[in-house]
């Protein structure tokens, strides 16, 4: 830096901030500086500290030291409205909206103007419509919450913000729950955002995102700072070493293996939605020991409901599902995975852990009640705990406090620690729902292999994911879903990206094949 | 670090509410005309000033012990009990109609017997609540203050018609002498049961149930969330009826406690609303059996204590202002844990200017 350091210069200058939880630092002198009107990537491992950085800036954190300026004024905040105030919005990694109220009240929802309800709600309504159109949003402001896809419930996140008059937004990981769809659609919005002047701060694990819609990258490892780049004069390879400190596969590398016996069947199986329309219309597949059979598909084809009905969590109203020759439709969780099933949830916080309990207790969820964890139903802690502990070893949850509650684990580490308690149990047979949603590339490979290695001990794994490199570098074969159907099952190497994205819009593969022959 | 904290709070706060909470109700007393401290004093003497007071008190700590801990374990696993009341009720109901008919029975099977069907009738009784809810839905809240209105109108109609007996208030036959509780000591005409004994082994027996048994473990993944519970193979029908069971057989042992070892036989005003007073104490004990223990001795002095305030003209509502008090302040924890992490917060600023 040649000249001095001027807070004016920038829209948001966080300068050598420190927060300290019990026994992890979290942020160690760290400092952010981001120009008005750019797009600002910050990246790092899971638990480098980048949404702890992002709540003290929206002031549901307090620093221990550091200051904050926002557009050259030093802000002491101390709440979320003081934040807002000073023209920060917020969209948290998990959402906050309430599911059975429209959009338009769900904006409305805690804003500053209020002056009984239904004046502002009319009010409010044409606003957010205003906003919604002049950003190409294209929100429904009438539709409610919990009829609406994530993709949609996040814009209507951005659009409170915007509501509220933010001149700097905050999206901590939104496109971990999009679609690739989805997500060149928020990148549009960003960039109408970006030339409408708005400041943008954009968390992301993905570094081809990072490189699609950024201007100036900020890198963070361990709460530190290691690297502050210029997106045009970087590349993948270079944030990659910067995030971890080593050289990282970008993709792993797959052994041919040999499948064994037919472990799971399904034969026409069915079933409903929560609105009890048919999600699943008859699908029929098999998976075989030491192979991994993907789904591929848009998200909400339903994937959700299938994996649902595989696990015990719904039910099937037709159909057979088969479990290493036994007959398991309609079985309770408990029944399938005493029968060798394991299951990582697409929804980590929904299924995947009970926030409140500490980790230890996490650990064993599905298997609390089995030796050598559990004897006459008496919890024995010190193995708990010992085993606990092994488990974050091997799969570097951090940090290593097994009395932790699971909340306070960053996003990421709590998908360590779900993924290292399923792929753990020993399964026969393992449904892998986006498994790596929300992880760092390092703890990526770690998980890619470890499927993987999976397979090759003779587990039957079935993956579902709505990342398609994903789905095409791990399977052995790919099952095609569109509308509750199959419309293909095909092997990786066989088919290009483009076929598969026709067979994802519901072209069948012999439709595929057919036209691609032709041409 | 972060539990030894935890545990200052834990009794800090509460200690803390009640300070604030005497202090409030202080005010009301000089507004009434009285002597704050003189008043004070005379409830202290009330609560602890002789063998027989604290005989007293413990005699009301007892039943406030065993309800708050039904309410706390149905807290801890996610279900509202508000009919401890009713189970209460028809523990003591039950266990007296038994206890009436054991005169042939050496107390070692008696007693037993007669806890044991306190606790049965009462877990049964919330199960029902807990089976609706598991079933088809409905919220224990509704279902248990209606099983309360029954409950408390089915002792009325058995005292009043097939069990009673003797002239004024309606009231059963004595219990057997076998099945009554030994009593501790005797002072006067107080008698310090050992009914205080069983409330205490019941707190231990819940703390290890919550948190040293797989039991406890399904039935705080099924309060915290309910999705993950059942992911993890956790039936909530069965760990919702299973949580009411246990949290009623709380209730009902303190209806058989107090039939067998205070009034030896069942009579309409024998629950008193100690049910409802259960909710508070769980609420003060912070759903902590131990938590419990001490709320339950601290509504109990109040109560005992608040007897002797009236002989100075200070009425007894003042105690119930100091309960509401206490009890609005640990509820609202959070309003004195931000006042003391703001001090502290400006203390260290302070500190770091100096
Ligand atoms: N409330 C809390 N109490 C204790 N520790 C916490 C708390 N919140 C976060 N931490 C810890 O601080 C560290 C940083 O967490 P943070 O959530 O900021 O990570 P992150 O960079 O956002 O990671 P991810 O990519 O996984 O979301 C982690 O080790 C986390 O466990
Ligand atoms: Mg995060």
């Amino acid at each position: 830096m040649e000249r001095e350091f001027d807070p004016r210069d920038y829209a948001v200058a966080m300068v050598g901030i420190t927060k300290q939880f019990p026994g992890v630092l979290a942020n160690d002198n760290v400092t952010l500086l981001v120009r008005k009107g750019e797009i600002h990537a910050v990246v790092g491992e899971n638990g480098a500290g980048k949404t702890t950085l992002m709540n003290q800036l929206y002031g549901l954190l307090r620093p221990d030291s550091g200051k904050i300026y926002v557009f050259g004024r030093e802000l002491n905040l101390k709440g979320p409205r003081d934040a807002i105030n000073a023209g920060i919005g917020m969209v948290h990694q998990h959402f906050m909206l309430v599911d059975n109220l429209t959009v338009a009240e769900n904006i409305v929802l805690g804003s500053e103007t209020r002056r009984g309800v239904i004046f502002d709600l009319r009010q409010a309504r044409m606003r957010v419509k205003e906003l919604s159109e002049s950003y190409g949003l294209m929100v429904d402001v009438d539709a409610k919450i919990e009829d609406i896809p994530v993709g949609m419930q996040q814009r209507v996140e951005i659009l409170k913000t915007l509501y509220r008059g933010a001149e700097i937004l905050i999206l901590d990981e939104p496109t971990a729950v999009l679609t690739p769809q989805e997500t060149e659609e928020l990148f549009e919005i960003l960039r109408k955002l970006r030339e409408a002047g708005k400041t943008i701060i954009f968390i992301t694990h993905k570094l081809n995102e990072v490189m699609a819609v950024t201007d100036r990258v900020t890198v963070m490892r361990q709460g530190k700072v290691t690297g502050n780049l210029i997106t045009k004069e970087t590349n993948p390879r270079e944030i990659a070493r910067l995030m971890v400190g080593r050289e990282v596969l970008l993709r792993v590398e797959k052994q041919p293996n040999e499948p064994d016996d037919v472990v799971v069947e399904v034969e026409d199986l069915w079933v409903k939605d929560n609105r009890n329309l048919d999600a699943v219309k008859g699908v029929s597949f098999y998976v075989r020991a030491g192979e991994i059979v993907g789904i591929a598909g848009v998200a909400g084809n339903g994937q959700t409901e299938l994996v649902e009905a595989l696990t015990g969590l719904r039910k099937a109203h037709k159909g057979k599902y088969m479990l290493l020759g036994q007959d398991v439709t309609n079985l309770s969780a408990r029944e399938l995975r005493l029968r060798g099933l394991a299951h990582i949830p697409e929804d980590r916080h929904k299924y995947g852990l009970v926030l409140d309990f500490p980790n230890y207790y996490n650990a064993i969820l599905g298997r609390h009640d089995q030796e050598p964890f559990c004897r006459s139903s008496f919890l024995d802690h010190d193995v708990i705990l010992k085993y606990t502990k092994e488990l974050f070893e091997t799969f570097d949850v951090r940090p290593r406090i097994p009395e932790m509650p699971s909340a306070n684990l960053s996003g990421g580490n709590q998908q360590k620690l779900v993924v290292a308690r399923e792929m753990s149990s020993r399964p026969k047979f393992i449904v892998i729902s986006q498994p790596t949603r929300g992880l760092d590339i390092g703890a990526i490979e770690y998980i890619h292999k470890t499927i993987l290695r999976l397979r090759d001990e003779n587990v039957a794994v079935l993956l579902v994911s709505m990342e398609l490199d994903e789905v095409m570098s791990l399977s052995d074969r790919i099952y095609v879903m569109y509308e509750g159907r199959f419309t293909g099952e095909v092997r990786p190497e066989e088919v290009t990206l483009e076929e598969m994205g026709l067979m994802m819009a519901g072209h069948t593969w012999e439709e595929v094949r057919g036209t691609v022959a032709t041409r | 670090m972060i539990k030894s904290q935890q545990r200052i709070y834990a009794v800090l706060v509460p200690l803390l509410s009640v300070i604030i909470a005497l202090l409030i109700a202080a005010v009301v007393i000089v507004l009434v005309g009285n002597d704050p401290l003189k008043a004070y004093w005379e409830m202290l003497k009330g609560a602890f000033g002789g063998a027989q007071e604290i005989a007293n008190t413990v005699v009301k700590t007892t039943p406030l012990i065993l309800t708050g801990l039904a309410v706390g374990f149905g807290f801890r696993a996610g279900v509202f009990n508000i009919g401890a009341e009713g189970q209460m009720a028809m523990g003591a109901l039950f266990s007296t109609m038994v206890a009436m008919n054991l005169g042939s029975m050496p107390s070692v099977f008696a007693i037993p017997i007669t806890l044991l069907v306190g606790m049965g009738v009462g877990a049964g009784w919330a199960a029902i609540a807990g089976a609706l809810k598991a079933f088809t839905g409905a919220h224990e809240v509704i279902s248990t203050i209606m099983l309360n209105w029954i409950a408390y109108y089915l002792g009325n109609y058995m005292v009043a018609a097939p069990l009673a007996v003797g002239s004024g208030t309606p009231k059963s036959p004595e219990i057997a002498p076998s099945a009554k509780l030994p009593p501790l000591l005797t002072v006067h005409a107080t008698e310090l049961t050992s009914g205080i004994i069983i409330a205490v082994i019941a707190a231990v027996v819940m703390y290890v149930i919550l948190e040293k048994t797989s039991v406890g473990y399904e039935v705080k993944a099924v309060g915290f969330n309910p999705y993950a519970a059942e992911y993890g193979g956790i039936s909530i029908a069965k760990n919702v009826v299973l949580s009411m069971a246990i949290s009623g057989a709380l209730a009902g042992l303190a209806g058989a406690v107090e039939a067998m070892g205070v009034h030896h036989r069942y009579l309409g005003a024998l629950t008193a609303g100690k049910g409802f007073d259960g909710i508070s104490v769980s609420l003060i004990g912070q759903n902590n059996p131990i938590g419990i223990i001490f709320a339950a001795f601290l509504i109990g002095s109040l109560r005992t204590g608040s007897n002797a305030m009236q002989f100075l003209g200070v009425s007894k509502h003042v105690v119930m202002i100091v309960q509401g008090i206490v009890i609005f302040l640990v509820a609202a924890e959070r309003i004195v844990r931000t006042i003391m992490i703001y001090l502290r917060f400006r203390r260290r600023e302070a500190g770091m200017e100096s």
